[in-house]
């Protein structure tokens, strides 16, 4: 979401001091979008460019998962039967060939937490940018038209942010894994982002519909209503780009809140289903037996997580400060 | 008032049959007729069995009819039969379900507490080292998911100690009910409790010192400082009733992200609460059982919703013009 703002924050920007004292030497005024001060308040946030650095690392370590197998010599399915397990057949802590040591089934920790990066990335984002267009669109819709079909989605989002999603995804996860649900919705990935963007798309609705609210009443939407604009083009022309700060912001924030949600679905067992590695499922089977055993096995994917959630965490708060400095949007 | 009321417990209704509807969809239109009747019935039902449990179901009718017999069951407080263990569902929930209430309660009496208590002292004393800390600890347990924080717990609060003589807290999976021994009720739930209401109270040090320190640039502020009066008085009196309004809307909305986190830390913590139960209900495929919780349990959060609603209102009339 960051690289919206990078791309068209860009163009304006003066590179660094040097750029600065040119547009002095030139004595022009130069405007400023607002996306370019926000970016140029972003740069001078050390904590959330340190953390846009974490997250770059990350993000390298799920597309280079390859590489840390390469390097080990460890493929990250392959089960060291003799020297990654302990006689008794139980995980080898870290040792020279296994930085960080092995798992139940004695495969490296090290290159399954890297590819654990992936899933957790990877449904970081798309789970989120599910969530995010649906509640665009429908708060746009709830907030444009009002009346009768403002009060059903209103009521149904309501409804979405009462119930505990855990629940129903137990529900979900227990019919699908025998049957998928209406043929399509089977255990595993298509779960778990079904779960977190059905459950999750209401309070970006509700995010939307508010701002919708007050946005209609402008005199321009009046001015484009009277030129004969349609509400197609008046809510994704004329209203949707007056969001887009507060829906960067938003989206920034819910990375780690389903980075979350996904490991804490694959925890209970009905997320990401084994051999795919997976931080929360790592982390699920290591609580089965770390107590007087393998701590390393417990500690290691439970420090990746944090750090990604932190960092995610961090640079979310950055950007809302960036875009937001007087604390207008209420997300 | 009245109408609001009135207003307000019908939309609680709505919302009430808009998730029984869900469920039933989840669980009987998702799978088709045949295949629930045949796990409905059980593992080990013969042909017979599971034709007398599709009739008994009204599987073999239209799909409205098959869901108003469902409701109807369902307002005679029937949740069907718990083939796996033998008992009716709603004796399996009532087993479960105090040591999720035990849980609930005590976690958010905490979490309140650290979080209105950590909000204050920030907001009171901004920029301070206590205020830093705060605020710090709050993003960090923010960032943190309940099962890593409760596993930490487990791992350096139970096992490091244990095994180094000082056994303060008592073993994962250890139950005693409020009405044999408080005491080791409460000892029991401690770490639970810790876990759960930590993590949720990084939202309410944020929203409290955020809204005290809206508040502290109010002029009914200066005006109580101006006439002298106490800053003690100024904070409790003025401030942070002014502040609490956010914080118990905020209260409201959780109710179900508590049910939600109490599910993991029974896991966690391996308690046999309602989260619990439905988890390991999957294994035996024991979906009555895991159908009647979610319904419970998303009851609860619906009443308890409408409860903090009609509360607020009674509290602050402007909510019930809206």
């Amino acid at each position: 979401m960051s690289h919206d703002a990078t791309a068209v924050g860009e163009p304006t920007l003066p590179a660094g001091p040097a750029g600065l004292l040119a547009g002095a030497a030139r004595k022009e005024i130069e405007g400023k979008s607002p996306w370019a001060l926000a970016w140029r308040r972003l740069r001078r946030d050390r904590a959330a460019m340190t953390s846009l650095g974490v997250i770059a690392a990350i993000a390298a370590c799920a597309i280079g998962a390859p590489v840390f197998a390469a390097i080990t010599g460890h493929g990250d399915m392959e089960q060291f039967s003799t020297i990654g397990r302990t006689a008794a057949g139980q995980p080898v802590g870290p040792n020279g060939t296994f930085w960080l040591g092995t798992d139940d089934l004695g495969r490296d920790l090290l290159v399954r937490i890297a590819y654990g990066a992936r899933v957790s990335l990877f449904v970081g984002v798309v789970a989120t940018a599910v969530t995010v267009a649906g509640g665009t669109v429908i708060g746009l819709a709830a907030g444009y038209f009002g009346g009768f079909i403002d009060s059903v989605l209103a009521r149904f989002m309501d409804w979405l942010l009462a119930v505990p999603f855990l629940l129903f995804a137990i529900a979900l996860f227990s019919v699908a894994v025998q049957k998928p649900i209406f043929g399509f919705i089977g255990a595993g990935l298509p779960i778990v982002i079904i779960v977190l963007g059905f459950f999750g798309w209401a309070s970006v609705g509700r995010l939307v519909r508010g701002q919708v609210l007050s946005i209609k009443e402008k005199e321009y939407i009046e001015a484009a209503r009277a030129m004969g604009a349609g509400p197609w083009r008046i809510m994704f022309i004329d209203i949707l780009p007056n969001l887009l700060a507060p829906l960067i912001v938003y989206s920034t924030l819910l990375i780690p809140a389903t980075i979350v949600g996904e490991a804490t679905l694959s925890f209970l067992g009905v997320g990401v289903q084994p051999p795919t590695a997976d931080w929360g499922q790592m982390i699920s089977t290591a609580s089965g037996m770390f107590l007087y055993g393998p701590w390393w096995y417990l500690v290691f994917p439970s420090v990746a997580l944090l750090i990604t959630t932190l960092a995610f965490n961090i640079f979310g708060d950055g950007v809302r400060d960036a875009f937001d400095p007087r604390g207008d949007f209420s997300v | 008032m009245a109408r609001f009321l009135i207003r307000r417990i019908l939309q609680g209704l709505l919302v009430l049959l808009l998730m029984t509807f869900t469920v039933y969809a989840i669980f009987f239109l998702g799978p088709g007729p045949q295949y629930v009747a045949r796990v409905m019935a059980g593992k080990d039902a013969t042909p017979a069995e599971v034709n007398a449990i599709a009739a008994q179901l009204y599987l073999n009718k239209p799909w409205y009819e098959a869901y108003g017999h469902f409701l109807s069951q369902l307002a005679r407080g029937n949740l069907g039969y718990d083939f796996y263990n033998n008992v009716p569902v709603t004796t399996s929930i009532r087993q479960a379900f105090p040591i999720t209430l035990s849980l609930v309660i005590g976690a958010s009496v905490l979490w309140l507490a650290i979080g209105l208590g950590t909000g204050i002292v920030s907001a009171v004393r901004t920029r301070s080292l206590m205020d830093r800390f705060f605020t710090g600890q709050a993003l960090f347990f923010y960032s943190m998911p309940h099962f890593v924080l409760g596993l930490l717990f487990i791992l350096f609060l139970y096992q490091v100690l244990t095994t180094h003589g000082v056994a303060v807290f008592p073993a994962p999976g250890s139950w005693t009910p409020f009405t044999s021994n408080p005491v080791a009720w409460a000892r029991d739930l401690i770490l639970p409790w810790l876990t759960l209401a930590l993590v949720s109270a990084a939202t309410y040090t944020r929203l409290t010192r955020g809204s005290m320190l809206d508040v502290f640039g109010e002029d009914y502020i200066r005006t109580a400082r101006s006439k002298g009066m106490s800053e003690r008085r100024v904070i409790l009196r003025h401030n942070l009733r002014a502040s609490l309004t956010p914080v118990v809307t905020q209260f409201g909305l959780d109710v179900g992200t508590l049910i939600g986190g109490a599910i993991i830390t029974e896991q966690v913590f391996s308690l046999p609460g309602l989260g619990w139960t439905a988890v390991h209900a999957i294994q035996s495929q024991d979906l009555p059982l895991i159908m009647g919780i979610v319904i419970v349990a998303s009851t609860g959060v619906i009443v308890a919703n409408m409860l903090v609603d009609i509360g607020y209102a009674v509290l602050d009339p402007r909510v019930r013009l809206h």
